[in-house]
């Protein structure tokens, strides 16, 4: 179980956890029914990203497409486009978007946007050389994407998702642990010995701690390497460095859910608490540079944001130590405080 | 020698408002067995979670072996045995798993003090490999003392231990604690079973968090004023709500089979018979009893609420 369900989650949720958009249901309405009109039409299907669903010259009827949701883009060509461009110089197109699912809207309207830049711009090109005018020159930009060069999202995804993994199964598993053993009853008896609080705490770290390095191992090599072909760029030691002390601090959050709870529920309610927390406000979906500054700092206060930076820098871009030292300095403190705090407030009496 | 002293011990839970321990002072002496004698509630665990210092008593002291139990816990903790109402080892872990993790805790080993567990373990030894969830309930409390035993402690602590056994169990049971005792432990054992009661040498009769009499079984049954007598006849159900109607009996309990009965007037007993007749009672059968531990509990209870 503790393996089987890590490896099929992290190979089903980074092809689910894609903001790629495909499949974009586009209307045309046409009025022009130029050539023009019907390459930019073509141009727009060949890109892969649309599917033309609905194809006619009346705009309500497009509208109403949309609201049955068969459309969620209507581009409107204006009577004389190709007349009107050739002659002017200039020409509107008209977009609606069903803004319903708002990154499927942006992310949809971008792309038709670069579409219809692009054909704009091959346009003029033919127009030009046919003019055989004196060329204006034309200024493009061709980005590059450093480190993740088709800006393959999986590369992006695989890594942070295998945090995730490390992160729930260390703070769910060693939360459950300590609360078991109060319901069951078995935490009397143990109180009842010479055992320390140290050792007591310290024999529930280990074996978690184990099945976490374990867990992440079969991550990397099994899943992400296999499945996705990711091969970490940067040092598989340091990785595994950082994972270690990582693996402290989550294990001590765990913990110290532990020390507060009563029964298996509380401590499950409240280690989902802190886990939504701790995964959505740590840059595995988001950025956070664009977050506001109040949600920087639970960023910057939650440790798993620092795992997934490693993980990313450390896979994708081979950062050194040194680029990373700021992160192990702060997960350090982490465990510290986390271990420290779990230890105090695990009472042998009451 | 006393091996255990409770001093004037209070203990009340939900900031107060629950009494659950009120003011008990007793004490045990080294090798005794020594029983807390009362119902649900009454407060016994609460004492004993005290005594292997998992409670902090809100007022009063107590000593085990000597040791506080607050300042010295630490050295009470490896020399009690403890073992609580609940099944409380790890169930996912085999009966000679159990025992070698307990001995390991307790940095000792199971040969290092198999003759004092010898007795008893013969009988899990068939099971040894099986895991203690998977045990009957006579089974596991055997393995529980077992691991309880198996540091040697100088005072044992059994909260409940045959609560939930079948008879032959409860039965088998006292007779290890009476073999343990030769071995010269001091056992504390705590029980709502009144008829267990004189299996101990000495009792603590307990209710509501207050001790109500202190002393060997028979000194307490001895101390028990009045004659008692025992009635039986073919509708039972009636005749108790009849006799606690009557004036000249002072209580009237149902007892099984009889009902237990004093009188405020020991004259009365002769008319009693030819009454019930009178109302229509046939079979009607009255004769002296020995009381029992269970009558002078009642009777110390029922004192106790008529605030004498």
């Amino acid at each position: 179980m503790i393996i089987a369900l890590p490896v099929i989650q992290l190979m089903v949720l980074p092809l689910a956890a894609d903001f790629e958009i495909k499949n974009i249901n586009i209307a045309v309405v046409d009025h022009d029914h130029s050539a023009l009109s019907r390459s930019l039409r073509e141009k727009i299907v060949a890109s892969g990203y649309f599917r033309l669903t609905v194809f006619g010259d009346s705009y309500p009827d497009a509208f109403k497409a949309m609201e049955r949701n068969k459309a969620d883009i209507i581009l409107e060509i204006p009577n004389d486009f190709e007349k009107d461009l050739a002659r002017d110089g200039g020409q509107d197109l008209f977009l609606a978007m069903n803004a319903i699912n708002g990154t499927k809207a942006s992310v949809g309207g971008s792309y038709l946007g670069r579409i219809i830049a692009d054909f704009n711009q091959q346009y003029r090109k033919n127009l030009m050389i046919q003019s055989n005018s004196e060329s204006s020159s034309i200024i493009s930009i061709n980005p590059i994407n450093w480190y993740n060069l088709f800006l393959n999202y999986k590369i992006f995804m695989v890594p942070g998702i295998l945090v995730v993994m490390v992160t729930m199964i260390g703070a769910y598993m060693c939360a459950l642990n300590i609360v078991k053993e109060k319901e069951v009853g078995t935490i009397e008896q143990i109180n009842v010995t010479p055992i320390k609080k140290h050792h007591f705490i310290l024999g529930k770290l280990i074996p978690f701690w184990v099945i976490g390095m374990f867990v992440f191992t079969i991550g990397l090599f099994l899943v992400a390497r296999i499945v996705y072909g990711i091969v970490p760029l940067g040092s598989i030691g340091l990785l595994y460095a950082f994972l270690a002390l990582y693996l402290v601090a989550v294990l001590g959050i765990g913990l110290i859910i532990s020390t507060y709870s009563n029964t298996q529920q509380q401590a499950m309610s409240l280690a989902f608490f802190f886990m939504m927390i701790f995964l959505l406000m740590s840059g595995l979906f988001t950025s956070i540079d664009s977050m506001p500054e109040w949600a920087k700092w639970i960023a910057r206060l939650n440790p798993v944001t620092y795992f997934i930076e490693v993980m990313r820098m450390v896979v994708m871009k081979g950062s050194e130590f040194k680029d990373i030292k700021m992160h192990f300095a702060v997960t350090a403190v982490f465990a510290v405080v986390f271990n420290a705090w779990a230890i105090l407030n695990y009472r042998k009496t009451s | 020698m006393t091996d255990v002293v409770l001093d004037h011990i209070t203990k009340t839970y939900e900031k107060g408002s629950v009494v659950a321990v009120d003011d008990v002072s007793f004490s045990v002496e080294k090798g005794e067995l020594f029983g807390l004698i009362g119902p649900d509630g009454a407060g016994k665990s609460s004492i004993f979670r005290m005594l292997t210092t998992l409670l902090k008593p809100d007022s009063g002291f107590a000593t085990v072996n000597g040791s506080d139990t607050v300042k010295d816990y630490r050295d009470i903790r490896k020399k009690v045995g403890y073992m609580p109402g609940r099944f409380s080892l790890y169930q996912d872990l085999t009966v000679e798993e159990n025992l070698t993790f307990f001995a390991t805790v307790f940095n000792t080993t199971i040969h290092e003090n198999y003759d004092l567990i010898k007795d008893i373990y013969v009988q899990l030894e068939p099971f040894k490999d099986r895991r203690a969830g998977k045990l009957s309930g006579g089974m596991k409390q055997k393995l529980a003392l077992c691991c309880a035993l198996i540091h040697r402690p100088t005072v044992l602590f059994l909260d409940e231990p045959t609560t939930g056994v079948d008879a032959v169990s409860r039965k088998e049971f006292w007779e290890m604690l009476k073999r343990l005792k030769t071995h010269g432990i001091t056992i504390l054992v705590s029980t709502p079973y009144m008829d267990e009661a004189t299996l101990c040498e000495r009792i603590a009769l307990i209710q509501g968090g207050k001790i109500l009499s202190i002393d060997t079984p028979e000194e307490i049954i001895r101390r028990f004023p009045k004659p008692l007598y025992s009635v039986r006849c073919n509708e039972m159900s009636r005749l108790l709500k009849e006799l606690r109607s009557f004036a000249e009996i002072e209580s009237c309990n149902g007892f099984g089979d009889y009902h237990h009965i004093t009188f405020h007037n020991e004259a009365e007993i002769e008319k009693l018979k030819d009454r019930l007749i009178k109302a229509g009672y046939s079979e009607v059968e009255i004769r002296i009893e020995e009381p029992t531990v269970e009558d002078c509990f009642i009777r110390l209870m029922k004192s106790l609420d008529n605030g004498e």
